[in-house]
């Protein structure tokens, strides 16, 4: 059986900047195990400009960015295998995987990266009332057929959901002659970024019906009519509130999932607010040398953040394949008042170190404080004009700034 | 076209039919209105392989799922189809309700069907995620579940392999009879007419004779769970006939998902729609039987209409007109009386009248199924090896291969459109529910069929998923 010390399954944007990083700090015997036909993951259908302002200081289109983090791999000589599934992988770190050159194979790694992406919510996860007809599909889906295969995907289109993807393809969709009729959003708030409803809805005039929800859709074969109402605060339909919209098709943007059966099949516990497993500072899952990085671990909104993840996450690794690893006493995070979830989940405390703390706050907040805690001394407090569960924020915090270590819980205070 | 038999309705009832006259030599063609068989209620049900302690006694209903049920395992290994008998028990809340399995376990005697009452400490040993509420139980170990969608898709598979002719899109609009000849849609000639249209079963009977039963659609609304654990719930629980309950079951399936559900609402014949309210009362009636379901790994909710006849009995009869058999009213337990409704039909009306002689040539059996997740690694070696595109995952979920979906185009019955596609082979029946493979599997349709990926429908014909090519697409 082959033996590698890092395997990569993933050739998204995190996959691609981890196996740079990786190689860059020495480790040679690695490789990429890619499902699909191409490297880059979800940014190759991605043809909006956007990407890159952080790590490049300039506006790319998904496959551009890509393409950079691709050529590098290239250019380093880093191997991948592409259309090549991992089907199973074990604690003891085998890898099954299928593609059609090599038919079934078995590898071991010392370390394994999983960057495996994210999946959408679909019609049946949202209970979506009304008919089962063509023309409901999810705004990713929605997004390949148009830019991937090239096909338009419906003449009169509403949208369910303010997620990114789903405001982008109203633009999409706008762009190439078909009418967006409105976009509903159960919440009273947008889940997507602000960019994204000035640039996709408010330049276009679509209409953004907030604390509304499809609550029907009718058709025989293919949807016909949708009808929308309003939700109260407990989400139940206001009556009286519908709307009914003549469409032929109905995208869904109504979220995205951490994509992550291979480890789900090893009983590993999945965080019930991230849908991915639970990590460290160094990306380490709760099994020894089985890393997590980018939307697999969970939902990033920027690229950028995606691709310096993955490089801690390789770092990481590398740390554990130089077994330079000492034991150290675990401490955790904790997710207070108004924050949605916390990562990494556990640390443990370096002097001299810094490490980026990531969450989501759970609703909007306007005029508010961050504040980090621990053993009921506050850490730190961070004033903010306002914080949105649609962007993560990060927060790199100085180790030399705890003198008794303990857990750290993290709250939202609003000021008056 | 003429032929001796035509039989309207490719359901399971229509399939079952079908395949029991290949075994004559009968030259038989079966008219379906939708683009795949099996594709009304013969899609939408529990797929609950019934023991038969539940029909009324003397019931047809009752003879013929005995009878049927004692058939499913000869048929599944002929057929290829994934059955398995787990057994049923009916859960009891209450004092009232125990009361009630004991008059159960009468009828089920009376049946022929063997059961046993366990206590809730015994009902803890094998099923230990049942509620507080549970007092007792009727365990039927005969019962099972099976994959119904390849049954009937099996069926028709294995009748058409050994000559039967199918005509998909093919609606029934007109009977009528000249001398002895009934004449369909001014096409198809045949001496006898097998009614087997489920829910339009009344409208095709009254297009040759007066109107004589009546079929009310009643809808049923179910919630699937993904895979999420193998040991959340091994046996089919029901809770006992009561106002509380309303016929709501947990089930395994045969491929590992759960299923919760149905309702039981009157509708209109073409009323699929699910809603959350009977979704929601579907919830908590399960929570009466199990505690803690998981609820966030509901993949897929959906319909299913019922058939009830008004004097909610099959009915199998020649009403008028002579050589025109009205197979009708088929609702629960239809499924798991299919074979032996086959079988009386065929006996009753067709050879004992017309003496046809068996086929020396049937074959029984469907050329075997190759499912290449199931396959322990050195066997799944060896087929790769041999044939690359066993080695080429396109539903990631599922981990259905590319050379399981070509196998699949190359049978007798194909599949025509995405959903027939994941009737089939679960292609897009995952978590991701085909978001992730549903653009490789339009490729593969429309490669075999020399199509374009938008010509390819996701169900009938009408279905399209794709418009045009965008302006300098392929540039
Ligand atoms: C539609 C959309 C629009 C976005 N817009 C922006 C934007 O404007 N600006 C911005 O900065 N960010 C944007 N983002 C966010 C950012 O692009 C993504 O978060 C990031 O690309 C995710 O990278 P990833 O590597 O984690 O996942 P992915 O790119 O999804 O990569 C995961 C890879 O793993 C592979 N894989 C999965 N399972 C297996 C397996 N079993 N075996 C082998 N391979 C496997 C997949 O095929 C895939 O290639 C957008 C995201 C989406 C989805
Ligand atoms: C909610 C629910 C739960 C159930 N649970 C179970 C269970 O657990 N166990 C069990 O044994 N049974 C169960 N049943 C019953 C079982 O599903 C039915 O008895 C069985 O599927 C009926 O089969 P059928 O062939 O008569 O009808 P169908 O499957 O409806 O087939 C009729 C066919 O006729 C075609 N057709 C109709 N009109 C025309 C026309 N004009 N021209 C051409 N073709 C036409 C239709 O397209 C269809 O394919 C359940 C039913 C429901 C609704």
């Amino acid at each position: 059986m082959k033996t590698y010390d890092l395997v990569i399954i993933g050739g998204g944007s995190a996959g691609l900047a981890a196996a740079l990083e990786a190689k860059k700090e020495g480790v040679d015997n690695l490789i990429i195990l890619e499902k699909e036909p191409y490297l880059g993951g979800i940014l190759q259908q991605c043809i909006h400009n956007g990407f890159g302002l952080v790590q490049f200081k300039e506006q790319l289109s998904g496959p551009e960015y890509a393409q950079r983090y691709i050529d590098l791999v290239n250019e380093n000589h880093i191997p991948y295998l592409l259309e090549t599934m991992v089907y199973e992988i074990t604690k003891d770190k085998e890898i099954y995987y299928t593609n059609k050159q090599d038919g079934v194979c078995c590898i071991k790694a010392r370390a394994i990266i999983m960057a495996t992406g994210c999946i959408e919510r679909t019609a049946g996860a949202i209970q979506l009332e009304g008919a089962r007809v063509s023309g409901i599909m999810t705004a990713g889906l929605a997004q390949k057929y148009m830019n991937i295969e090239g096909y338009m995907v419906g003449k009169k289109v509403f949208i369910l959901g303010s997620g990114d993807i789903g405001l982008i393809m109203a633009r999409r969709c706008m762009l190439e002659g078909a009418k967006v009729l409105g976009v509903a959003e159960i919440m009273p708030y947008s889940n997507g970024l602000n960019r994204n409803i000035v640039q996709c809805l408010n330049d276009f005039d679509i209409p953004l019906y907030l604390s509304h929800t499809v609550k029907k859709v009718v058709g025989k074969d293919r949807v016909e009519k949708i009808i929308i109402a309003k939700v109260d605060d407990k989400m139940n339909y206001i009556p009286g509130s519908e709307k009914e919209f003549d469409c032929d098709t109905l995208i869904l943007s109504v979220g995205l999932i951490p994509y992550n059966p291979l480890l789900e099949k090893l009983n590993i516990a999945l965080n019930p607010k991230t849908k991915g497993v639970n990590v460290n500072q160094d990306y380490e899952s709760e099994f020894e040398g089985i890393f997590s990085c980018g939307n697999s671990l969970h939902v990033h909104d920027l690229v950028d953040y995606v691709s310096k993840e993955a490089t801690l996450a390789a770092k990481g690794a590398v740390k554990y394949l130089k077994n330079n690893k000492q034991e150290e006493k675990v401490y955790k995070t904790v997710a207070g008042r108004g924050i949605n979830y916390v990562l990494p989940q556990q640390f443990s405390y370096q002097k001299d170190s810094k490490i980026d703390f990531k969450f989501r706050v759970s609703k909007p907040f306007k005029a508010c404080s961050i504040v980090i805690k621990n053993n009921d001394s506050v850490v730190r407090i961070i004033k903010k004009l306002y914080l949105l569960p649609a962007e993560m924020e990060i927060i790199s915090l100085d180790m030399n700034a705890i003198t008794n270590p303990s857990d750290l819980v993290f709250e939202i205070k609003e000021d008056f | 076209m003429t032929y001796d038999v035509i039989i309207i309705g490719a359901g399971v009832v229509g399939a079952s039919i079908a395949r029991e006259l290949a075994k004559y030599k009968i030259k038989v063609a079966v008219l379906e209105k939708d683009n795949d068989v099996g594709n009304e209620t013969s899609n939408a049900n529990s797929a609950i392989i019934h023991s038969g302690y539940d029909p009324e006694c003397g019931s047809l209903k009752a003879k013929l799922n005995v009878l049927g049920n004692a058939m499913f395992d000869t048929l599944c290994k002929e057929l290829d189809v994934k059955f398995k008998r787990i057994g049923s028990i009916t859960l009891a809340l209450d004092d009232n309700d125990v009361k009630t399995l004991k008059e159960l376990q009468i009828r089920a005697t009376k049946n022929g069907v063997e059961t046993s009452i366990l206590s809730r400490e015994e009902l803890l040993k094998i099923e230990p995620h049942i509620s507080n509420n549970v007092k007792a139980g009727l365990l039927a170990n005969t019962a099972g579940i099976i994959d119904p969608f390849n049954f009937c898709v099996h069926l028709m598979e294995n009748a058409v392999d050994n000559g039967v002719e199918l005509y998909l899109n093919t609606k029934v609009v007109k009977i009528v009879k000249e001398n002895d000849t009934f004449i369909i849609n001014d096409k198809f000639k045949a001496k006898m007419v097998i009614n087997c249209a489920g829910l339009f079963s009344d409208e095709i009977n009254e297009m040759i004779n007066p109107k004589s039963f009546e079929i009310i659609p009643r809808k049923g609304e179910y919630l699937v769970l993904d895979h999420f654990d193998d040991d959340f719930v091994k046996h089919t629980l029901f809770l006992v006939p009561s106002i509380k309950g309303k016929g709501v079951l947990i089930s395994p399936t045969s491929s590992n998902n759960y299923l919760i559900g149905p309702s039981a609402e009157v509708c209109l014949k073409d009323d699929k729609d699910t809603d959350k309210m009977t979704i929601e009362q579907i919830k908590k009636t399960a929570m009466l039987m199990v505690d803690n379901i998981p609820f966030n790994q509901v993949i897929h909710t959906f319909a299913g209409i019922r058939p009830t006849p008004a004097n909610h009995d099959f009915i199998i009869e020649e009403i008028k007109t002579k050589n025109f058999i009205n197979v009708a009213g088929i609702e629960s337990p239809g499924f798991v009386s299919s074979p032996a409704i086959a079988k009386m039909v065929v006996e009753d009306f067709i050879i004992n009248r017309y003496h046809y002689e068996l086929k020396k040539d049937f074959n029984p059996y469907v050329r075997p199924y190759l499912h290449i997740n199931e396959l322990p690694f050195e066997k799944r070696k060896e087929i790769v090896d041999r044939n690359k595109d066993y080695g080429e995952i396109i539903c990631k979920c599922e981990k259905v291969s590319k050379g399981e979906i070509i196998d699949c185009l190359n049978r007798s019955v194909p599949p025509h459109s995405i959903k027939a596609l994941k009737k089939r082979l679960r292609v897009g029946f995952g978590k991701c529910q085909g978001g992730m493979c549903q653009s490789y599997a339009l490729h593969i349709l429309a490669n075999y069929y020399h199509k374009d990926i938008n010509e390819i429908p996701y169900d009938s014909l009408d279905s399209y998923i794709l418009l045009d090519e965008l302006k300098g697409a392929k540039d």
